[in-house]
């Protein structure tokens, strides 16, 4: 048994969401997380899938601490940095680290790549002394696959998946324990997606690392991660090891969401179960009472009004899901086995 | 058995009857003068689509896809992009020299487009359904109250509910399945013989980008539409193509049915982009992904386009570029190994 690196209870990010221009006035609450609970594991991989608006995004950046949970905790080692500020703060922050989406827009156009690299060594000398920095920025270029002479250049010169990769080597300088991956190969084409994800595997058995690797790709989340967690409006559904999650799905929502992924095999097509989903995630403003998914689950009946399914392990299945039904069926997984 | 009835057909349309052809695009060259230089985005693309036929142009950023869907709509940028040869002939008629009312004319009820990002298609200051009834007034010559009716029957076709209700949303009230749903209902409002995809699907979820395809699926086999679906998905190609068309770097690099393209690539990048997606059978491993990046478009590499990446290259390679041939029936590759490929294992 590995020990947790990471330990979050239930964590509640709440949004105001607000009315008029000079006497401002709350008339209700974004709720973009809402209860989320999970544990990290040292060296492990945490998928977190769901579709948009679905919380995953403000999850990550509740768990850097870029902003403050409405309510809950996040322990790291035991310590819990929802609390901390100032220079405490600031120390913890060199072991949590964050790989963002977009690479056109999260790199300062102005600095050149070994600036943007090096940064993060101005907030914390200690790691490297000044004079040693532009090596080190070298040597990280050279471990994510980008050439060391290219120090001087500017994020523009790159491409996509080059600048992905200046943004993995700015956010491993700091030799951090923990990276949160928000969609970092979700704008890369194809081809460029796989050399940045044989990238990251490869970084994590290095430097040991934990990932929580945020996505709405299936396959790539399965890809890399250990255990998956599914959200859907601001909740997790279920949680459970890859194979639990991909093979054993028992929630009606990783159920649908799974069969909806298409297959790159063409002679699947014909004998393919797609569930069907009818309408739209509801707003997170005022989600439904009960279950958040019965509004669109084919299951529904009067008790998922009333109670709030709990993230546990139900009857016949062997990880938790947030159902009041849930159980196994047979759907054609996301690639031939 | 399915299988072997769809490569028989194909095989039949790439032999006979050029004549009774949709739309084909012959030998198509675009490119782009700009100030650092001429970047040659299109460099003789050659592809077809019949009626009631679904054509997926599979390829990544910059091949040229996109480009290829803009010059057959008329609506290329010039400056700085400019056509330097080649045809796009819809029923035999050549476009790109007919006149500018000609083209209007095919626009809407010839050929048809939906794009990617539906809210910035659609205009923000006007309703959805007065985009949509404008069609029926400009070109059907309806009034006021018909051409709502219309309207709303075409919502109600794209599976709006409550279209009565929603004719006079904006765009940003709708949600984004929404939106592109409404985008089809103005793309075929006019009843286009051809319609043009271009990612139709990538700015939505899963569970939404599934009921998008099926809508499209669904009123391409009513109307018999020929379908041009521009995608880099893989998964949504294999689920709802007839014949596929690789790009890479402004050329066609392969051309199969669906069935043949996914179980024996004939050109190594398609092999290479199959082997990218991350399968089940090999967790745990490394992905086999294609070495180094695209070609710059300003200066592409002599010989074939792909050698610099290419597992497979030999000196020929960088020397000659390699003519998209017949390999087999109903396919065709743009290498110089094709035959090797298809023949191994």
């Amino acid at each position: 048994m590995t020990e947790n690196i990471l330990e979050v209870r239930d964590l509640v990010k709440h949004y105001p969401v607000t009315r008029g221009v000079v006497f401002k006035k709350t008339i209700g609450h974004v709720k973009a997380v809402d209860g989320v609970s999970f544990d990290l594991r040292a060296g492990e991989t945490l998928g977190v899938v769901g579709e948009s608006g679905c919380g995953k995004s403000t999850l990550a950046r509740v768990l850097m601490n870029l902003e403050r949970p409405t309510a809950g905790s996040v322990h790291y080692k035991g310590q819990d940095i929802s609390k901390l500020s100032g220079g405490a703060l600031r120390r913890l922050r060199r072991q949590i680290q964050l790989v963002m989406q977009d690479p056109y827009t999260s790199l300062n156009p102005r600095m050149t790549v070994g600036d943007l690299i090096g940064e993060p060594f101005e907030i914390h000398p200690e790691v490297a002394p000044k004079g040693s920095r532009r090596n080190k920025v070298k040597e990280l270029l050279d471990l994510v696959g980008l050439n060391p002479e290219h120090i001087n250049r500017y994020p523009h010169q790159f491409s996509g998946g080059q600048r992905q990769r200046i943004g993995i080597a700015r956010a491993l300088a700091l030799r951090p324990e923990i990276i949160v991956c928000d969609e970092p190969v979700s704008a890369l084409d194809v081809s460029i997606q796989a050399q940045v994800m044989n990238l990251l595997e490869q970084l994590q058995s290095e430097f040991n690392l934990s990932y929580v690797f945020i996505a709405h790709d299936l396959s790539v989340v399965r890809h890399l991660s250990d255990r998956v967690a599914v959200m859907y409006l601001g909740k997790i559904v279920e949680v459970g090891t890859e194979d639990e999650i991909y093979e054993r799905p028992t929630h009606p929502y990783t159920q649908a969401l799974l069969s909806a992924v298409p297959v790159p095999d063409p002679t699947v097509r014909d004998n393919k179960a797609i569930i069907r989903l009818t309408g739209d995630v509801p707003s997170p403003v005022s989600p439904p009472s009960g279950c958040r998914f019965r509004t669109r689950c084919w299951k529904a009946q009067d008790v998922c009004a009333e109670q709030v399914p709990l993230l546990e392990i139900r009857r016949g299945s062997d990880h938790p899901s947030a159902c009041h039904f849930a159980e196994k069926r047979e759907i054609v997984a996301t690639h031939e086995a | 058995m399915s299988d072997i009835l769809v490569s028989e057909q194909s095989a039949a349309g790439a032999s006979g009857r050029p004549a009774g052809r949709l739309l084909e695009v012959d030998d198509l060259r675009v490119e782009f003068r700009t100030r650092d230089g001429v970047a040659k985005v299109i460099n003789g693309v050659t592809y077809h689509v019949d009626a009631g036929e679904t054509l997926a142009v599979l390829g990544e950023s910059g091949s040229g896809k996109s480009v290829t869907a803009q010059t057959i709509m008329g609506i290329l940028d010039t400056p700085p992009g400019f056509v330097t040869g080649g045809q796009v002939r819809f029923h035999g008629k050549d476009m790109l020299t007919m006149s500018a009312e000609e083209r209007r004319r095919i626009r809407g009820e010839g050929i048809a487009m939906i794009f990617q990002d539906a809210l910035s298609a659609l205009n923000p200051v006007f309703t959805v359904g007065f985009q949509i009834a404008e069609q029926f007034r400009v070109r059907r010559g309806l009034g006021r109250a018909e051409a709502k009716k219309r309207a709303i029957e075409m919502l109600d076709q794209v599976k709006i509910p409550n279209a009565k209700g929603r004719f006079n949303n904006y765009p940003h009230q709708f949600s984004g399945g929404m939106r592109q749903r409404a985008m089809i209902a103005m793309s075929l409002a006019l009843d286009p013989e051809v319609l043009i995809a271009d990612e139709p699907t990538t700015a939505l979820d899963v569970t939404v980008q599934a009921q998008i395809m099926d809508l499209l699926a669904e009123l391409q086999r009513e109307r018999q539409m020929g379908l041009i679906l521009i995608t880099h998905d893989l998964g949504v190609v294999a689920d709802v193509a007839d014949r596929i068309a690789v790009m890479y770097a402004g050329r066609i690099v392969e051309e199969a049915n669906v069935y043949d393209l996914y179980a024996k690539p004939a050109h190594p990048y398609t092999l290479g982009l199959l082997n990218s997606i991350p399968r089940l059978d090999e967790k745990g491993q490394q992905l086999r992904t294609i070495k180094g990046l695209p070609p710059n478009l300003m200066n592409i590499p002599p010989g074939c386009p792909f050698n610099p990446r290419c597992p497979m290259a030999q000196p020929v390679c960088r020397e000659k570029i390699p003519p998209l041939l017949q390999v087999g029936a109903g396919r065709a590759s743009a290498c110089h190994f094709a035959e090797e490929l298809v023949n191994r294992d």
